[in-house]
């Protein structure tokens, strides 16, 4: 009998990187765009404080250009996931 | 060569079983999105549906090893397959009644051997095959899986901590839809490949294809079809159990719940393991529940998933011998075998209609639940 361990190696080790830095790209994309968001959910946007960093400590500038690129990245990992398994 | 009524009947019972591994599975896609209200229920299923259609055409390497590599097609007939695909429609709706998410590939599997142990002997079953690529990846997978996200909820809680609670959960709820569509993509990749793969097997049985030939586009077709069709039916029971039942889901488990599933699915389907995509789903959920405290989980459903797990194989394998003894006596045996199979049928359903559970409830969690209390 002979089992393919090197091939369910790579299954999980693909599987474990891939999930992983996908989920971690989406989670720092949304810290990006939560320094967007300047005040509080359900406050009009003249009452509340001008706030020009977050929790993050990013611009709302730097937040976007982290979220755009991050979402870039796991989009390519999907893609390129896809192409992969189709070609 | 001719095709026969028993091949068209074959084929027929082929196609209802994977209209039952549909609705049996829609909720490994589906289960965490309309828990955490990403996706409306009808809208969850529908894109479910389409998506499992497209992943049928993507690859066929699992339809391969089916079609190959567990049993040996040179001593078995069509009238075995049949009995096998008959144990494996049974326990799926079994199981569906009460809620279970067993795993189709499993019961299918199971059947099949079963059905061939009787019918041609110990000897016609490729257990090496079995074992090497069935059996060990349905240990790891969902082991697997379950690392995956338990790992990745952790570390999707902790980036995210310093982040707009609402920006937070609405990407996250759009990640959920994104990668529920994904794991949807990767369940028609791997589990209609499995019944591409049986319908092969049968054609190949009666001559009409050689032996170590892919599926026809037609069966490709079809198969992809009855999948989609069954996904879009909703198999409700097992949605809740597993969006409801399982533990609260907030939307950054069921995002990396449903990546998870998502990568170990297409990487094993990629490389021809015919995973339990039931199996690696339910395995995700559970990690990615246990990543906010064990105690988040109701372990006891675990514990009842388990319990049906170990169960399938021998329990699909034991009713695939039955048939097959049944079916081995001649042609009325056969249709005694179909009567059979379709009370049995009907039976399930008129008893799932006292505790229905529908997209309009699904969300609603019960005090006691119906199919677990049967279960139980």
């Amino acid at each position: 009998m002979t089992i393919n361990w090197g091939a369910l190696g790579v299954v999980a080790a693909v599987s474990l990187v891939v999930g992983m830095l996908v989920v971690v790209l989406v989670s720092l994309a949304l810290v990006g765009l939560s320094a967007r968001e300047t005040h509080p959910p359900g406050e009009p946007a003249h009452e509340a404080p001008v706030i020009t960093r977050t929790g993050s400590g990013l611009s709302p500038a730097a937040g976007t250009v982290m979220a755009a690129v991050c979402l870039f990245g796991a989009a390519t990992i999907v893609v390129y996931g896809l192409y992969l398994l189709a070609f | 060569m001719e095709i026969s009524v028993i091949i068209v009947v074959v084929i027929v019972t082929a196609l209802a079983f994977d209209f039952t591994n549909g609705f049996h599975d829609t909720a490994n896609a589906v289960a965490t999105s309309i828990a955490t209200g990403a996706l409306k229920p009808r809208t969850a299923v529908l894109i479910a549906g389409v998506l499992n259609l497209v992943g049928a055409f993507l690859s066929v390497q699992v339809a391969k090893t089916i079609s190959s590599g567990l049993v040996d097609d040179a001593k078995i007939t069509p009238t075995v397959i049949f009995a096998g695909l008959v144990a494996a429609i049974v326990w799926n709706l079994l199981t569906w009644l009460v809620g279970l998410p067993s795993s189709s590939s499993h019961a299918l599997i199971g059947g099949l051997i079963g059905a061939t142990w009787v019918a041609a002997g110990a000897d016609a079953i490729k257990f090496a095959g079995l074992v090497g690529k069935v059996l060990l990846p349905a240990v790891l997978a969902p082991i697997i899986a379950g690392l995956i996200a338990l790992i990745a909820t952790h570390l999707a809680y902790r980036i995210t901590a310093r982040g707009a609670q609402r920006t937070v959960t609405k990407g996250f709820k759009l990640g959920q839809i994104v990668s529920a569509s994904m794991v949807a993509l990767a369940h028609g990749t791997n589990d209609a490949q499995k019944t591409m793969g049986i319908i092969t097997l049968t054609l190949i049985t009666a001559g009409a294809l050689p032996a170590d030939a892919g599926p026809p586009f037609w069966v490709i077709l079809s198969s992809g079809l009855a999948i989609a069709l069954g996904t879009y039916a909703g198999g409700w029971r097992i949605i809740q159990t597993l969006g409801m039942r399982v533990s609260a889901i907030e939307t950054p488990q069921g995002f990396a719940a449903g990546t998870s599933t998502a990568t170990v699915i297409l990487t094993s389907s990629h490389l021809g393991f015919p995973l339990s995509t039931t199996q690696v789903a339910t395995g995700s959920i559970f990690g990615a529940a246990a990543a906010r405290g064990a105690g988040t989980v109701r372990w006891g459903i675990g514990g009842q998933v388990a319990f049906a797990w170990l169960l399938t194989l021998p329990a699909a394998a034991a009713f695939g011998a039955v048939a097959a003894a049944m079916a081995a006596t001649g042609p009325v045996g056969t249709i005694i075998v179909a009567l059979v199979l379709v009370g049995v049928a009907g039976g399930i359903y008129g008893a799932s209609r006292r505790h229905p559970v529908t997209a309009d409830n699904v969300n609603d969690l019960p005090a006691r639940s119906p199919q677990v209390d049967l279960a139980a």
